[in-house]
């Protein structure tokens, strides 16, 4: 009974603890990245799967060790799987439109990026904009 | 599958109030499903007006497969944003890819590019107004056309095949 507690107990601080590291390292892109672009990818994909970790250390913990099956941290992770893509995305999408500057490494060349005086006609125009086939 | 009817005009909403009402609550009493069932028929009801056309789930089977191999994709993703973040020497190679979309379905729009967020190296930025091309920004890629044929394959195709065929 005490060596299948034990074995609970390290269960769930291995999910801490990676939990805690997979945050760790997602807030570290936010400072090393050079712009912001590749600053978005830490917070949006790393911080998910870090919260995740934890959540599912605390529903081990409060299932387990506590009183009865608790579920309810499984709604924290849904609602952050749908609204951190969200938020990623809306972010760009104004970061698109404020041109802002970019690492010179990166390739590819978007429309939404090149200098234009006039800045409306690029959303305004529903058709035919795309260079792809 | 569920058809929808009149009283009951979208399933797929109404299961999933249901279950996210029995886990706020979390317990399974009588008493909750009640609630909850009640909950399920009626706010479906009043916020119809408000809502897009649904589209239908045609193999809801292969929505299953779909969602556990994106959550492996998002450990795996995971730890190569990491390793790219921790590389001392930031050699990153980032890219602006645009690609061509298939799919014609708001919803499946919105998953898919929900899906590139969180896998592997890649975040949706923009959807062009035309709705044929989605903007990607990659933090580490080689080849980019590799990179298209890999989300086509592993993602869209799949979700065509739930959504449209």
């Amino acid at each position: 009974m005490i060596a299948l507690y034990t074995l609970m107990e390290g269960i769930i601080a291995f999910f801490l603890i990676a939990g805690s590291i997979f945050a760790l390292i997602g807030s570290l892109g936010l400072a090393r990245m050079k712009d912001f672009y590749m600053r978005l990818h830490g917070p949006s994909k790393i911080s998910t799967l870090g919260v995740g970790c934890i959540l599912l250390a605390s529903i081990a913990y409060f299932s387990l060790l506590e009183s009865g099956p608790s579920l309810q941290e499984l709604l924290i992770t849904i609602f952050l799987f749908i609204t951190a893509p969200v938020s990623a995305h809306l972010l760009s999408k104004s970061a698109l439109h404020q041109k802002l500057e970019r690492d010179p490494r990166t390739r590819g060349n978007p429309e939404e990026l090149q200098e234009d005086d006039d800045e409306h006609t690029l959303e305004e125009s529903p058709q035919g904009s795309s260079k792809l086939p | 599958m569920i058809r929808p009817r009149k009283w009951l005009p979208m399933p797929l909403l109404s299961v999933l109030l249901l279950i996210v009402w029995l886990l706020l609550m979390n317990s399974v009493a009588l008493g909750n499903w009640l609630l909850g069932g009640f909950l399920a028929i009626v706010i479906p009801l009043i916020t119809k007006p408000f809502w897009e056309e649904q589209p239908r789930i045609k193999k809801p089977w292969l929505m299953v497969r779909y969602f556990f191999r994106v959550l492996l994709d998002i450990v795996v993703a995971n730890l190569e944003a990491s390793k790219v973040i921790l590389d001392p020497r930031g050699r990153a190679r980032p890219a602006f890819v645009e690609y061509p979309l298939e799919l014609q379905e708001n919803f499946a729009i919105t998953m898919l590019a929900s899906t590139i967020t969180l896998t592997p190296g890649t975040v949706s930025a923009h959807l062009r107004m035309d709705g044929k091309t989605l903007l990607i920004h990659a933090l580490d890629v080689g080849d980019i056309d590799d990179m298209k044929r890999h989300i086509h394959e592993r993602y869209e195709r799949t979700l065509k095949e739930i959504f449209e065929c």
